[in-house]
């Protein structure tokens, strides 16, 4: 609740920068923001890579959070799809943090949110043979903006070809 | 390891005990203690003697800068101009002219000697009470040239701990993570330093990512966490003879490692199945106790001086807080109960205090609370700072800070950073390269 508020806080501030701001660019900026992030989970596809034709290779977080929403279980249930039909690929769940907390603190964040994917793929006949997890907490974001689009991007579980 | 390189004498000439001057710090820097810190005098020859071996040309004079920046830095001390000194450093050392130091508004003077005996380095000093006329204290140390730093560090705690009744941290080091490159894809390596930031050397070659090194209180020994074959695991360096080993054999990563303070132990967290808990390997049977037991995140754990209780944060209220619990894992009590988010708590090597992150309203806090929780004082704001580590005499926090990009997401450093424990005398510590996660040795010579 508290992380949310901050959140809602940052963005008035935010558009209160943009209101003053006759910039264009800026505006089109504004419209992105309100695009590619629903509540502060990102939802836009800028950073997203494709691990085959329709199966996109992550999923995002809220602050804090290492919960998997709609979308993500969607794009988790289109991996395991992917993975049974390629049973000689194995993968690396890389799980990240943003970078607005302790960097120990995060480490773990990064290895629970790996672990919400990965217990997904085995709920979806994936063995847990086939998965490693791997954390980078905050130490390798997607995005160096200090902004909350960009720490939405960087709350992450990747999923890497392993061979 | 360091104190057999150091082969130092320390020879104790009687001193006069009732002395007037006395520093109070716990006061903060707002009228530091005016001192001259006069060159230490020496001879001709010895001087042409050290000028070729250390390529110094005046080492009595390099010594006393130390000595310098060490008590200026401190914020306690204001050491004087030289310019003003009226006395030659020399005749200054056998018997000041009280007048002459009281003229300039000195309080305290540090005089002294150096010479070069059968290879070796001997430094004497004396410190004086100007006011009341009187030597306070005059040692004198001999040593291997090339310890002419430590030698300025030595006699910089001596002054410090003669005028506040409290051990210095001068005669320390601090290891740290040096770090390079662009914020998506940074080079970190190990790296360590005098805490005045002189002797900075890499111990890692920055091939795989490496976070929070943490000294021995007993040794120079250091345990830190490396990627090596990116398998996250904690490790055990010497940092002596650099050789490394992973500490415990767990299937998974281990991370936010500290020893516990009689050195014997590692305290850690081991990540499994999202749920982190702490764990301690006992370095001698090399037997792993599990701690902690709960599905949430448990870590930054850190002992208490005595090693009966540990402290850390969980987020098992639903939120990162601090907890203190006994060394095997009962009694577990939140103590952090204020607004926003708690973590990274070390306990003081006084016992009294424990420093901690705090995240509220967006910002980054240093802070201080007693060991029950009440108390919190927050010593510094900043958009991103956190991991405070004491002194070896818990009057002073070292802490890394990380700066905002800006709208192209460029402009990104990582600095070290000091603050007393008054909240006062915030400092940058100068490293050659972006630098984060420092950790302050004990002190050396002790």
């Amino acid at each position: 609740m508290r992380l949310n508020k901050i959140f809602k806080n940052t963005l008035l501030v935010l558009a209160a920068c943009l209101v003053l701001s006759a910039c264009a660019t800026k505006k089109e900026v504004a419209t992105d923001i309100q695009g590619q992030m629903q509540g502060d989970v990102y939802t836009g596809t800028d950073t997203v890579e494709y691990l085959a034709d329709g199966v996109p290779d992550r999923v995002f977080f809220a602050t804090n959070e290492s919960i998997l929403t709609t979308a993500s279980r969607e794009t988790l249930r289109a991996q395991a799809a992917w993975l049974r039909k390629n049973p000689n690929i194995n993968v690396v769940l890389e799980g990240h943090a943003d970078e607005r907390g302790t960097r120990e603190y995060n480490l773990a964040l990064g290895e629970r949110r790996a672990n919400a994917a990965k217990d997904y793929l085995m709920t979806y006949g994936i063995s847990s043979d086939r998965i490693t997890v791997l954390s980078y907490g905050k130490e390798r974001p997607v995005d160096s903006g200090s902004n909350p689009l960009a720490w939405s991007k960087n709350r992450r579980s990747v999923t890497v070809k392993a061979n | 390891m360091t104190k057999k390189i150091l082969v130092l004498l320390f020879i104790l000439i009687p001193i006069n005990a009732n002395a007037l001057i006395e520093v109070d710090i716990t006061r903060g820097n707002l009228n530091p203690l005016p001192l001259a810190v006069s060159p230490l005098s020496i001879d001709e020859e010895s001087r042409k003697g050290f000028e070729k071996i250390l390529k110094k040309e005046n080492i009595g004079s390099e010594i006393s800068n130390i000595v310098e920046n060490n008590l200026r830095t401190s914020g306690l001390f204001n050491p004087l101009d030289k310019k003003a000194f009226l006395q030659a450093p020399d005749i200054a050392n056998l018997k000041p002219r009280f007048e002459d130091w009281n003229l300039i508004k000195a309080q305290a003077l540090i005089t002294g000697k150096v010479n070069y005996v059968d290879e070796k380095l001997r430094v004497e000093f004396r410190l004086w009470d100007v006011l009341a006329a009187k030597e306070m204290m005059a040692l004198a140390f001999t040593t291997v040239p090339n310890n002419w730093r430590r030698v300025g560090h030595i006699i910089s705690d001596k002054v410090y701990e003669r005028l506040t009744g409290e051990k210095g941290y001068f005669d320390t080091r601090i290891i740290y993570v040096s770090e390079e490159g662009p914020k998506t894809q940074r080079i970190k390596k190990l790296a360590i330093m005098d805490q005045d930031g002189a002797n900075n050397k890499f111990l890692t070659l920055g091939n795989e990512l490496v976070l929070t090194p943490r000294f021995n209180p007993a040794s120079q020994m250091v345990t830190y966490l490396s990627y090596f074959k990116n398998m996250p695991r904690v490790y055990l360096l010497d940092i002596e003879t650099g050789t490394q080993e992973v500490v415990g054999d767990f299937p998974g990563m281990t991370f936010a490692p500290r020893f516990s303070p009689d050195g014997k132990k590692i305290i850690m967290s081991f990540a499994k199945d999202g749920k982190s808990d702490i764990y301690t390997m006992n370095l001698e049977n090399r037997i792993v106790e599990r701690i902690t037991n709960h599905p949430s995140i448990d870590t930054s754990p850190s002992y208490s001086p005595d090693g009966k209780y540990i402290t850390f944060n969980s987020d098992r209220s639903g939120y990162q807080q601090i907890y203190v619990m006994k060394n095997n894992g009962s009694d577990v009590k939140r103590i952090s109960f204020g607004n926003g988010l708690y973590g990274t708590p070390v306990w003081s090597p006084r016992g009294d205090l424990i420093a901690f992150t705090k995240l509220h309203k967006g910002k980054f806090y240093i802070g201080v609370m007693r060991t029950d929780g009440s108390g919190e004082r927050l010593l510094t704001e900043n958009y991103y700072q956190e991991a405070p580590s004491w002194s070896p005499n818990g009057r002073v926090l070292i802490f890394y800070r990380e700066t905002k990009t800006n709208s192209k997401g460029e402009g990104f450093s990582a600095k070290l950073w000091s603050i007393d424990l008054t909240g006062y005398n915030e400092r940058q510590i100068k490293t050659p390269t972006d630098a984060s996660d420092p950790s302050w040795s004990s002190l050396l010579s002790n």
